[in-house]
């Protein structure tokens, strides 16, 4: 087993409760524990209200725990304050899953992606422009259009410019919470390309949350299944996919609409052959 | 036999100030009694305007073009009375978000009984509750008799779809068409509506056009698929044929790109 990068041991949120009445608070998340590999992908799936999003939002300091700890390279960073806060952002990024909506509109793309490192007080390696132009390669974006803004650009394209912000400052974990769930078909399969591309290449590792399961198999190599706010089932992808053990887990695969394998394999043994014809003229 | 619905050359253009932009070009497709037909793309396609244009319920700007018939009846050319008389009793809508649809200030049962005495003039209150409550138990909304006067916020998103379909059949609909009606469920709750629509169509003959992005869920509901890009059918036909022997680049495209639950799994990245 490879190192850990980030463990979430025991997490709980609870939301309202108290107040004149004493009402019972809501518990979110209920004792939570999970651990991301280096350079892998630990996908949280569930449907709405099973708490993976609060989880996320707690293992990227926007929500504080109720209860519970985590770990980013063996440091406890539970709770962060000021200065430690900022050193935590530089090693924990997010993208959001509406990019438009977590893009500052009146920002180009080059002040968007040097943001980070302008508001943690570092200096941008190389300058501005060529910092932003490097990174817009690297994301598949053109280099030329760092001074647009975001609503110039298609969602998945708004998308790539998130990523690219979040590697402005050479993180270790992102978070990708429903990052690609709102894209088209099309771009949501290059915006997984692209993810998949950049973990090779910098050994990134993902805290993926997404409800659309077919999603997750492709990225993940961990998972966890959540259910009202807790854990119900765990592990490497092929166990939790191929042998579910939990009744939950089984329901929901289940449910996922299928196109007929039949059909899938008439398609793929049509384009081969066309693919070979082609060859052969 | 008639097709229960024939669209030929339907084109849609809104009208700006800076000129004039087609969102649906030349579409024909004809639909058989009790059969269903798919329409997928992406965003900006067109299939959501195509099926608002069946409905004559385009947006304010917007004009629509060529013909568009009910079982032999020309929908373009009658009379907003007689039209609004095809809505809801011959032709039944389910949208996306049943919260926009419904009205917070109203029981459900006083909305389903609204919709059901709207086609039936001499129905009384008493009548109209009862089948509203039994519109409930068709839908499988458990404890119809006392969820009938519950307000839309005490249901929860796959039991308000289930509302929204008890009103849309409580005209009798020979035909139900349906946006996106499951794109804001879970997983669970997605299944069980479309079972549901699966069952009502078996019980009632009625036939199904399905406006949707996702493609599996097309796979699983449709005798024929249309294809949109751009305002533009790209490729039609059976939903086999399309599925199996694609013709068009983009279906190829797509199709390439939905992500499969039930694929080997390659290399240790996962992704293809």
């Amino acid at each position: 087993m490879s190192e850990t990068v980030m463990r979430a041991t025991g997490l709980v949120k609870e939301f309202g409760g108290g107040g004149l009445r004493r009402r019972r608070p809501f518990r979110a998340v209920d004792d939570v524990s999970f651990a991301i590999p280096r350079g892998q992908t630990l996908a949280l799936v569930g449907e709405s209200g099973s708490g993976k999003s609060t989880t996320a939002r707690m293992a990227a300091h926007l929500v504080e725990p109720t209860a519970g700890r985590i770990e980013l390279e063996g440091e406890d960073v539970t709770r962060l304050r000021a200065e430690a806060l900022a050193r935590f952002r530089s090693r924990v990024q997010v993208v959001f899953q509406d990019p438009f909506s977590s893009l500052n509109p009146r920002h180009s793309v080059e002040q968007i992606v040097t943001a980070p490192l302008r508001y943690q007080g570092r200096r941008v390696p190389g300058g501005e422009r060529a910092f932003t132009r490097a990174l817009m390669e690297r994301v598949g974006l053109d280099p030329d259009h760092s001074r647009r803004l975001p609503r110039q650009f298609s969602g998945g394209q708004a998308q790539r410019i998130g990523i690219a912000r979040a590697l402005a400052v050479d993180p270790s974990v992102v978070i990708c919470d429903e990052a690609v769930s709102a894209l088209d078909v099309s771009v949501q399969a290059q915006v997984i390309e692209l993810l998949v591309r950049l973990q090779a290449e910098q050994q990134l590792s993902y805290l993926f949350i997404a409800h659309d399961l077919a999603v997750v198999r492709q990225i993940a190599q961990q998972v966890a299944v959540m259910s009202q706010g807790r854990v119900v089932e765990s592990g490497p992808r092929e166990q939790v996919f191929d042998a579910p053990q939990h009744e939950y887990t089984r329901a929901l695969l289940g449910a996922v609409p299928r196109i007929p394998a039949e059909w899938d394999a008439a398609r793929r043994a049509m384009v081969e052959q066309q693919t070979v014809q082609e060859e052969m003229a | 036999m008639t097709a229960l619905l024939d669209v030929r050359d339907l084109t849609v253009a809104f009208e700006t100030p800076r000129g004039r932009t087609e969102v649906v070009r030349d579409v024909s497709f004809e639909l058989a009694p009790g059969a269903s037909l798919g329409i997928v793309g992406e965003s900006g396609s067109g299939k959501s305007m195509t099926s608002l244009a069946v409905m004559d319920l385009l947006p304010p700007g917007a004009t629509r073009r060529g013909s568009i018939r009910l079982a032999g009846t020309e929908l373009t050319t009658l009379p907003p009375r007689e039209m609004r008389k095809v809505r809801g009793a011959r032709v039944a809508m389910i949208f996306q978000d049943p919260l926009s649809c419904l009205n917070p200030y109203y029981t459900v049962g006083l909305q389903i009984s609204e919709a059901y005495r709207a086609h039936r003039p001499r129905a009384t209150r008493r009548e109209a509750r009862r089948a509203a409550v039994e519109a409930m138990e068709r839908v499988h909304i458990p404890h119809a008799a006392e969820r009938v006067d519950h307000y839309p916020h005490q249901f929860s998103g796959g039991m308000r779809q289930r509302v929204m379909i008890a009103m849309a059949l409580s005209g009798e609909p020979e035909l139900l068409i349906a946006d996106e009606p499951t794109t804001a469920l879970d997983v669970t709750v997605q299944k069980q509506i479309l079972d549901l629509i699966a069952e009502i169509r078996r019980d009632t003959g009625a036939g199904l056009v399905m406006i949707t992005h996702d493609l599996a869920v097309v796979s699983e509901i449709a005798d024929d698929v249309l294809v949109m890009q751009h305002g533009d059918v790209v490729e039609q036909g059976g939903a086999e044929q399309v599925f199996s022997r694609p013709r068009h680049p983009y279906t190829r495209r797509l199709l390439e790109a939905v992500p499969r639950i039930d694929d080997p799994l390659v290399g240790p990245g996962g992704a293809r």
